[in-house]
C-alpha cells in the first residue's frame, strides 16, 4: 500500500526520525492558515508547497513551488490544488494526463540557513530477495534519481545488508554515516537518523522507505526531506491505523471496485479482458493473448471459487473498460467442477442481460466435456475452447 | 524414489480441524496419502477424520512418527506454525498459507539456517509424487506417474503443465509448487536439484513468473550441472512494472525482474524456453523423443 508523503512523514516522526515539518491542506484558504501556523511555530522563512500523489518526479512536473510570502502561498496552492499533474511515473508517464491534485504539503524550508550550506544524500531501505535480508542502501548522491547515479557512477551507490536475526546493529549505522562523509555533529545525528529509520521500517513492517534527498543543513542537523512509505499489504492487519490511510482516489477507480467484491483486479489498457482463476495461470493467459494478436485489458484472479456470482462480479467489472473488445475466461477447474464453472458463466451472462462483445469460455479440468457441451448448448454468443491453443486461435478469429 | 514426499511419508495437518485444513485432508487421505494425525492447539487428545489431533507437533512427532507437516493457519499465526514444525524436527514442511508478512517470512528464514528440514511455500500448492503422496490442495486427478518433474511458482499454471504432461502421453515423478510469494523456503535452484538428482526423473519443467531472480539463479546452475532436459516457461510477458500480479513475488522492480530478461538468460544457460505456455508439454515431449 501505497502513501503520500505527508502520511510517511507522520509515520517516520512517531519514530524520531526528524523530518522536514508541514501541514497537509486540501483548500487554498487552509494551506494559508497552515502556513501562518507552520511559520509561527517553526519560524521557517520560506513555505514550500507540494503537490500530494502517489508518484515520484513532482517537482519537474511544476507540483513543488517555494512562495517567499503567504501571497504566494495563496497563489500557488490555488495554481496546485486541482492541477493534472504530469510526471513521468503518473500513469501514461509524461504523454499521458497525469494525476488530478487533491492534497498540498505546505512545509517548512529546511535548506538553512543558507541554502548552499546544505548537502544532500540518498537513503532508502528495501528487502534484498536475493540475499533474502534487509538493505540500507544510500549514497552521497542526493536529490537526484538513484538509478541513475546507480548507472552512472555505481561506486557511489553503497549497500548494507542487514542479519534478520541479529536485527540492525550500531556499528552499521556509524559505517553508513561514515562513508557518507560526515564527521562531528552530523554524524552524530545520521547515526541516529539511520538507526531510528530502520526501527520504523522494520516496526511499521514497510515493503520500502525511501528518503530522496535526506540533507545535513547549514547547522548540522538530518533531516527528510522527502519521504516515500509503502506499507507490505500482508501486514496492514496488525496496522489498522496504517490501514485507515489508504488514500482510494490514487487508486483506478475499477481496481477500487474490484478489491470490495474481493477480486484481485489490475487495469490495463489493451483490448482483450481476461478471467483466471490463480495468479499465474492469469498471467500465462494474458501472454497468450498478447501472441494471440491482442493485447490484455487487465489481470484478473477470481481465486478458487469461480462460482456465478463471482463470474459476474468479474463480468461487470471487465466490462467497464470501453476498450475491452473480447473477454477470454480461462478456467482451470481442480476442486471446482468446470460443468459448475460454466453454469456459472451462463448466469452470470444472463444476469447481466446482452454482452455485446464476444466471450471465449476456456475450461480445463474436471467435467471439462460436459462443460463444453453445457456451454454450446445454452444458445449464448458464447465460444467454447478445452485446448489453450484453441482459446488463443478463437482470440485471433474474434479479434478479425 | 522420487523427492520430497512418497507413500511412507507420515504426515499431519496443522490447522487440521479447521475448514480448510479438514477439506484438503480428506482429499490428501483420498488420494492414498499416508496422513497420521493434525495438529490444532486446544484440541488434543480428540479425533478427526479417524485419526488423532494433537496439541502440538513435537506431540505427533512423539506419539505417531511425523516426519512431513501440512500447514493450513491463517497467515498471522502461520510462520510460527512454521518454526513449531521446524523446531519438532519435521523434516518436509509445506505451507500453504498465502499473506504472511515478509518480516515474519524472514525471520522463519534465518531460524532454519542450521536447522535438517525442507520448507515448501508458504504461497504454494503443495508437492506431489503422483501415485504415491498428494501433500498439497492440487487436483489429484489430473497426474500420472512418470517422468517429468515440474517446478513452479504458481497453482493453477501447475496443473495447466501437469495436464499438458499427462494429455501428451507422459507422467509427473514429483512436482513442486514452490509458491508466490518474494522469500520461499525452498527457491526454484533448490527444487531443480533435488529433481536433476532424482533418478526418476528425466526431463525437468521450471515453470517461473516475474519478479526476483530465482530462475536466472537455477539457469546458471543447470548449465554447468544439468544433466536432463529442462524446458521453461516464464509467465509475464505483459505485466507493467511496479505493480504486484497476485502473487506477492510477482512484481517487476528492476531491468533483472521481466519475462523478457529472464526468458534470455534461460535461453543462453541452454534451457528450452516456450514463449507460448500451450506449449509447455509439446515441448518436453519433443525434448524426450
Amino acid at each position: 500500500m501505497n502513501l503520500h508523503e505527508y502520511q510517511a512523514k507522520g509515520i517516520l516522526s512517531s519514530f524520531g526520525v526528524p523530518i522536514q515539518r508541514g501541514y497537509m491542506a486540501t483548500t487554498v484558504d487552509e494551506a494559508v492558515e497552515n502556513a501562518k501556523k507552520l511559520i509561527e511555530e517553526t519560524g521557517t522563512k520560506f513555505i514550500i508547497v507540494k503537490a500530494q500523489i502517489h508518484a515520484g518526479g513532482r517537482g519537474k512536473g511544476g507540483g513543488v513551488k517555494l512562495a517567499k510570502n503567504l501571497e504566494e502561498v495563496r497563489e500557488h496552492a490555488s495554481n496546485i490544488l486541482g492541477m493534472m499533474l504530469v510526471t513521468p511515473q503518473t500513469p501514461g508517464g509524461l504523454k499521458g494526463k497525469g494525476k488530478l491534485v487533491r492534497k498540498i504539503l505546505i512545509a517548512e524550508d529546511v535548506y538553512v540557513p543558507e541554502f548552499d550550506q546544505c548537502k544532500e544524500f540518498y537513503v532508502s531501505i528495501l528487502m534484498d530477495r536475493q540475499k533474502r535480508m534487509n538493505a540500507v542502501i544510500y549514497s552521497t548522491e542526493g536529490g537526484m534519481n538513484i538509478e541513475d547515479v546507480a548507472e552512472k557512477t555505481p561506486h557511489l551507490v553503497h549497500k548494507e545488508h542487514v542479519d534478520p536475526a541479529l536485527g540492525f546493529q550500531e556499528f552499521q549505522a556509524r559505517k553508513i554515516a561514515f562513508n557518507l562523509g560526515l564527521s562531528g555533529t552530523a554524524f552524530k545525528n545520521m547515526y541516529k537518523f539511520i538507526k531510528n529509520l530502520y526501527n520504523a521500517y522494520v516496526s511499521s513492517d514497510a515493503s520500502l522507505i525511501e528518503i530522496n534527498p535526506v540533507i545535513k543543513t547549514g547547522d548540522d542537523r538530518i533531516i527528510a526531506v522527502d519521504a516515500k512509505v509503502s506499507i507490505e499489504d500482508n501486514s496492514l492487519y496488525r496496522h489498522k491505523d496504517y490501514a485507515e490511510m489508504r488514500d482510494e482516489f490514487e487508486e483506478d477507480p475499477t481496481e477500487v471496485e474490484a478489491k470490495k467484491v474481493d477480486l484481485n483486479y489490475v487495469k490495463l489498457d489493451g483490448n482483450v479482458g481476461c478471467m483466471v482463476n490463480g495468479a499465474g495461470l492469469a498471467m500465462a493467459t494474458m501472454d497468450l493473448i498478447k501472441q494471440s494478436g491482442g493485447s490484455p485489458a487487465n489481470f484478473l484472479d477470481v481465486g478458487g471459487t469461480a462460482d456465478a456470482e463471482r463470474v459476474e462480479k468479474g463480468f461487470r467489472i471487465i466490462l467497464s473498460d470501453p476498450n475491452v473488445k473480447a473477454i477470454l475466461v480461462n478456467i482451470f477447474g481442480g476442486i471446482v467442477r468446470a460443468d459448475r464453472v460454466a453454469q456459472g458463466v451462463i448466469d452470470a451472462y444472463n444476469n447481466i442481460g446482452e454482452i455485446k462483445v464476444p466471450i471465449i469460455v476456456r475450461l480445463r479440468g474436471t467435467n471439462a466435456e460436459e462443460a463444453k457441451d453445457i456451454i454450446e448448448k445454452s444458445g449464448l454468443k458464447v465460444h467454447s475452447a478445452i485446448e489453450f491453443q484453441e482459446a488463443a486461435d478463437l482470440i485471433t478469429q474474434v479479434l478479425s | 524414489m522420487s523427492v520430497l514426499v512418497n507413500k511412507d511419508s507420515k504426515i499431519i495437518v496443522q490447522g487440521f480441524t479447521g475448514n480448510e485444513g479438514t477439506f484438503h485432508a480428506k482429499q490428501m487421505i483420498e488420494y492414498g496419502s499416508n496422513v497420521v494425525g493434525g495438529v490444532t492447539p486446544g484440541k488434543g487428545g480428540s479425533t478427526h477424520l479417524d485419526r488423532p489431533v494433537f496439541n502440538t507437533v513435537a506431540e505427533a512427532v512423539e506419539k505417531v512418527d511425523a516426519d512431513t507437516t501440512i500447514i493450513f493457519v491463517p497467515p498471522r499465526f502461520a510462520a510460527d506454525a512454521i518454526m513449531e514444525a521446524v523446531d519438532a524436527g519435521i523434516k518436509i514442511v509445506v505451507a500453504i498459507t498465502e499473506g504472511i508478512p515478509v518480516q515474519d517470512m524472514l525471520k522463519v528464514d534465518s531460524f532454519m539456517k542450521d536447522k535438517d528440514s525442507t520448507l515448501i511455500g508458504p504461497n504454494c500448492p503443495g508437492v506431489i509424487t503422483p501415485g504415491e503422496a498428494k501433500l498439497g490442495i492440487m487436483p489429484g486427478f489430473i497426474h500420472r506417474k512418470g517422468s517429468i518433474g515440474i517446478v513452479s511458482r504458481s497453482g493453477t499454471l501447475t496443473y495447466e503443465a501437469v495436464d499438458q504432461v499427462t494429455r501428451a502421453g507422459m507422467g509427473q515423478s514429483t512436482c513442486i509448487g514452490i509458491g508466490g510469494d518474494p522469500v520461499p523456503g525452498t527457491t526454484t535452484l533448490d527444487a531443480v536439484k533435488m529433481l536433476m538428482e532424482d533418478p526418476e526423473t528425466e526431463g525437468i519443467i521450471m515453470i517461473g513468473e516475474i519478479g526476483g531472480t530465482m530462475e536466472a539463479e537455477a539457469a546458471k546452475w543447470i548449465k554447468e550441472n544439468g544433466t536432463k532436459p529442462v524446458v521453461g516457461y516464464i509467465a509475464g510477458q505483459t505485466a507493467p512494472a511496479g505493480r504486484t500480479m497476485g502473487h506477492a513475488g510477482a512484481i517487476i522492480g528492476g531491468k533483472e525482474d521481466t519475462a523478457e530478461a529472464k526468458n534470455k538468460i534461460l535461453a543462453e544457460n541452454g534451457i528450452s524456453v516456450v514463449i507460448s505456455p500451450a506449449e509447455i508439454g509439446k515441448r518436453m515431449y519433443e525434448l524426450l523423443h
